[in-house]
């Protein structure tokens, strides 16, 4: 129940109470924006957005989603130098090298 | 970028566990038992289990499934409530579909709608509305269950149902609050949990502000998580990092999607449609202080159980059932004695078992045979 699904916003209707069209993996979907427009509804037309029961509850902030992955990835190399350093990672990799 | 498929990368996996294991071989190397994590949240448990995390830790995090799943902690009171307002010959009852198979004492919705009661399964709240619109001649009931993830959707409807001047809609409003529960919990002298994954989609809503009483009064590390393995594996591994530098602080894994403060447009409306409830009933927990809502004196005129006068229903929990036990961490869904023989995915007598977001359902799903 508590579970959202990340969508694109495709359309807006001219005001807050009017539905925006959002693409949900492909298929389109009529939700409501009330929750997250603060300006005028045409801004968010491109935003994605997490829905849930037909709301687009938080706009998806792409820098953060992002970093975090940037985040994740440093740290993965850094094992693998680490592992590297230590010797772990000798086998097939090193011998192609 | 479609937000799922990267946070889904196998290889990033590796790493996060590899990280978890080494802080963990250090910290068990000071202590002698295995730490207990709680995931609030039930849609973290179906994730655990769907994506196999649980086993790919090791044996020194145990985690405990907490009461963060609307339905599993739903008292079958609540649903005979439902259940006498879906049996009038004029009303439309409409719920989301996860609450259908709940027992009350008279069975669930699903069996009120054998039996001829005309209750239908929405995706979202708004379509009740349009039900209402087309059937002027019956009384349109929306089942208002879920925590704060839920509650802005039922208060939009219900400011909508108002503007548009609507006498045959009203609601069923279950719904509940995470933090009072939470510090209930923590209350409790018996309960040992070392660190929380706090549930993503709640703070959404309320921010991460609302948990500092748990770093600060408690003296626990909690961290909001959202809902991908990796989401998962990072938060654990920021968890242990905590617990391995002896820290207690408020972390926030899911920023792409939670703020400090959430999101204030929905918590204005819901300060405008909702109030705390003196107390409210949790199965398996007993009566919480503070842990529901009710509406407003300007949205009373809306509350299903004022406008058809309905019953307090009362059941105790059945003693054999352990589903308290489970949601505070006492014990695992397989130690209770109803476990896979009684209670089942497919008859239910416990709430954790109805939802898939359960901690029951969830260990009979995937855990079947390991346990």
């Amino acid at each position: 129940m508590c579970l959202g699904v990340p969508g694109q916003i495709v359309a807006v209707g001219e005001d807050i109470h009017q539905l925006a069209q959002v693409d949900v993996c492909g298929v389109k979907r009529d939700v409501n924006i009330a929750l997250i427009c603060e300006g005028e509804p045409a801004e968010l037309v491109g935003q994605w957005v997490l829905v849930h029961v037909g709301f687009a509850m938080s706009i998806i902030d792409e820098e953060e989603a992002q970093a975090t992955l940037e985040a994740l990835m440093a740290m993965s190399v850094l094992e693998h130098e680490v592992g590297d350093f230590l010797g772990i990672n000798a086998g097939a990799d090193d011998a192609v090298r | 970028m479609q937000y799922v498929d990267e946070f889904r990368d196998p290889e990033l996996a590796k790493t996060l566990l590899s990280h978890i294991r080494h802080k963990v071989s250090a910290i068990a190397k000071a202590s002698e038992r295995p730490l207990q994590l709680m995931e609030v949240c039930g849609g973290h448990t179906h994730a655990i289990y769907k994506f196999g995390i649980d086993q790919l830790l090791p044996p020194e995090i145990e985690f405990v499934h907490g009461p963060g799943c609307p339905v599993c902690v739903l008292p079958m009171g609540r649903i005979d409530g439902c259940i006498e307002i879906a049996e009038r010959p004029e009303v439309i009852f409409c719920t989301y579909g996860d609450a259908m198979r709940v027992p009350g004492r008279n069975g669930s919705l699903l069996d009120a709608k054998r039996r001829g009661a005309d209750v239908r399964i929405v995706y979202s709240p708004l379509d009740t509305l349009t039900f209402a619109e087309q059937n002027p001649d019956k009384q349109v009931v929306f089942f208002g269950l879920g925590f704060e993830t839920t509650m802005p959707s039922t208060a939009l409807t219900l400011q909508q149902a108002k503007r548009r001047g609507l006498t045959n809609f009203s609601i069923f409003c279950q719904h509940i609050t995470i933090i009072p529960t939470l510090r209930s919990l923590l209350e409790q002298p018996d309960v040992r949990i070392d660190g929380f994954l706090a549930p993503g989609h709640v703070s959404m809503v309320i921010g991460t502000t609302p948990y500092g009483f748990i770093a600060e009064d408690f003296h626990k590390p909690l961290v909001v998580t959202g809902f991908e393995p990796l989401d998962i594996l990072q938060a654990l591994a920021m968890l242990v990092d905590q617990i391995h530098d002896g820290r207690c602080e408020v972390e926030n894994q899911y920023k792409r999607i939670v703020s400090q403060q959430g999101n204030a447009l929905a918590r204005k409306a819901l300060d405008e449609v909702f109030e705390l409830k003196e107390s409210s009933e949790w199965r398996g927990l007993g009566s919480i202080a503070g842990s529901g809502v009710q509406l407003t004196p300007a949205y009373r005129e809306f509350d299903a159980e004022l406008r058809f006068n309905t019953q307090e229903h009362q059941v105790a929990d059945d003693p054999q059932a352990r589903c308290g036990d489970v949601l505070t961490g006492r014990c695992k869904p397989n130690d209770c004695p109803l476990f896979g023989t009684r209670c089942t995915p497919q008859n239910a007598f416990g709430a954790l078992m109805v939802s898939s977001e359960g901690a029951c359902a969830a260990y009979y799903q995937y855990r079947r045979g390991l346990a």
